[in-house]
């Protein structure tokens, strides 16, 4: 999932990095592939070099070491809103078909079930980064037909609504999961599975998606990570808090807990672990 | 000069913040949390509040968990690196507090309306998005220019904003420095300012370098001399994250009963900073200081 995530970052972009996963995308990309990429944080910080040391969020102080910038969330929010970031990376607990994002309420949010923490930048960077890319867990009760609260702006309900509602530009471009990669097609904007990642089956992928999912009839298998991408991957996450075993957060996650073995095959199948808690 | 502004953390909490205030903490996102200021809001507990955010890394649960808080305005409350923040979640599920949710950007502009002094801030984000049902401070608009769709924000000033820097001088001139989030914005939009400060020094120091300074001290009411005060988060210069200060709350507050002895070891039973700091214990203290330096060029400010 996160060496997924890392080859949707081009060479020299200017990226919106999220918390989590996309921070170890961010590090993988421009360790590999993208060295000129430039990093965007919300809390107002812009990186053109790597962190010195593994870092396990934005605000650890090795992310302001060095940076190229140290500013405003204004000045960050300034470049996505005049359309100057070209990719961001968000995550979520529920997606629809038109790769709306919920990561409020379950649940009506009137007669809340479940509170969720919110958008942070989440909105921001779905509505006005000039593409995104989601990360999230493949299952059922994620990928649901209409998601309970809009928290991040996708396609809406379809074909030409990013226009017709205001938003300036963007839309996901990605859905990368557990379990492959989907797309969206250019008229209707609906999802399409275009990858599965090795070991999954396309029925795999359907029965864990709550509608009937499109397959595209040019489906590939993902690309399994490279020796240097899981080395790195061990650089930057080397207690594998974020991509394994070893993880103290999950320590307490009865039932989610990764044995090494567990790990690298998640890692060589582009997986990442999922916490319900953590997630 | 003028008179000094430097009090002691009660004295400061208790003279300029009231039951039902809205307050503004918390606002440089993950760094320099005024944790300290808000365990002290806690002990003297204080009622009804409205706590105002970006994105709040466990002090807003932590405050909601000890019954100060009636309403949130904020775009996100977990704890960063674990996700939930589980009295938040029972607060918000069972009713007993309100939630305005914001996106980062539309809590900026709200409180830079706040401190420009102007009722609202045309933004391009959260359309077509559900913000609008949980929200009653944004609403569409359109640019009275070119007829474009926008979103209005409503303006934001809080009663209080509470602002951890790292050096500050007794009459509130302060050197913030890192990554400052919404700090200048929720400063300036505020009718009250309470600075903490890792370290109180002379005015002159401060007065040599007026470009890191966050905000002009006459805005200031109170500076409050509280070293540690932003942990477990970090203090650029001072101290990195206490990530496992993090794992740790996310295990204890899973239940009430989990956060109740939480809040009684590490707020209820201490009476001052110095308290804190014994309880954290030297050696953990040790493992958070910082291990690489880098000192910025000096700049000549002169004529």
């Amino acid at each position: 999932m996160v060496t997924a995530a890392a080859r949707e970052i081009g060479n020299g972009e200017v990226v919106f990095v999220g918390m989590r996963l996309p921070l170890l995308g961010f590090l993988l990309a421009k360790s590999t592939h993208a060295p000129d990429a430039v990093g965007v944080y919300e809390l107002g910080v812009v990186r053109d070099s790597l962190a010195p040391e593994p870092i396990l969020t934005m605000g650890d102080l090795p992310n302001l070491y060095r940076a190229q910038w140290l500013g405003d969330t204004a000045d960050v929010m300034g470049l996505l809103q005049r359309g100057l970031v070209d990719v961001g990376f968000i995550g979520g607990a529920q997606i629809d078909r038109y790769g709306n994002l919920n990561t409020s309420y379950i649940g009506a949010a009137e007669t809340v079930q479940t509170r969720l923490p919110g958008s942070g930048g989440a909105c921001d960077l779905a509505s006005l980064a000039k593409r995104h890319i989601i990360l999230l867990t493949h299952e059922k009760r994620r990928f649901v037909s209409r998601v309970d609260y809009l928290t991040s702006p996708g396609y809406g309900s379809g074909g030409n609504w990013r226009n017709q509602i205001g938003l300036p530009r963007g839309g996901p471009s990605r859905v990368i999961t557990t379990l492959g990669i989907l797309s969206f097609d250019s008229e209707f904007h609906e999802m399409v599975l275009t990858a599965v990642h090795p070991g999954t089956s396309v029925e795999d992928v359907k029965a864990n998606t709550g509608w009937p999912l499109k397959v595209s009839p040019d489906l590939k298998q993902t690309p399994a990570p490279t020796d240097v991408e899981l080395k790195k991957l061990g650089q930057f996450d080397p207690a594998g808090y974020w991509t394994g075993a070893g993880s103290p957060d999950r320590a307490d996650c009865a039932g989610k807990i990764q044995s090494q073995g567990q790990r690298e095959k998640s890692l060589k199948g582009g997986a990442a672990p999922y916490c319900e808690n953590c997630d | 000069m003028p008179e000094t502004k430097l009090f002691s953390l009660p004295d400061a909490i208790a003279r300029f913040v009231a039951d039902a205030d809205e307050v503004a903490l918390g606002v440089s996102q993950e760094i320099l949390i005024p944790f300290a200021a808000g365990h002290e809001i806690m002990r003297q507990r204080k009622r009804d509040l409205t706590l105002i955010g970006p994105i709040s890394d466990i002090l807003f649960d932590q405050m909601i968990g000890a019954g100060c808080v009636r309403r949130i305005r904020s775009a996100w409350v977990g704890n960063v690196i674990t996700g939930s923040a589980y009295n938040f979640r029972r607060a918000v599920e069972s009713g007993a507090i309100e939630m305005e949710d914001h996106s980062n950007l539309t809590l900026m502009s709200a409180l830079l309306a706040g401190a420009l002094g102007i009722p609202f801030m045309p933004t391009r984000t959260a359309l077509g998005s559900d913000l609008f049902k949980t929200n009653a401070a944004i609403v569409p608009a359109t640019c009275p220019f070119s007829s474009e769709k926008l979103v209005a924000v409503k303006a934001i000033q809080p009663d209080v904003a509470i602002i951890h820097v790292q050096r500050a001088d007794r009459h509130g001139n302060a050197h913030i420095w890192g990554n400052r989030g919404i700090a200048r914005e929720a400063a300036m939009a505020s009718r009250t300012i309470i600075l903490t400060a890792e370290e109180i020094v002379a005015p002159e120091k401060i007065n040599s370098d007026p470009n890191r300074v966050l905000i002009p001290g006459f805005r200031v009411n109170a500076v409050v001399h509280t070293p540690w005060g932003a942990h477990p988060s970090p203090a650029p210069g001072y101290y990195n994250r206490d990530h496992q200060a993090f794992i740790d709350y996310r295990s204890a507050s899973r239940t009430p009963q989990g956060f109740e002895s939480w809040k009684s070891r590490w707020v209820d039973s201490l009476c001052s900073g110095a308290d804190y700091l014994r309880l954290l214990g030297g050696e953990r203290r040790k493992t958070l200081g910082l291990t690489h330096h880098v000192w910025s060029q000096p700049a000549d400010y002169g004529y």
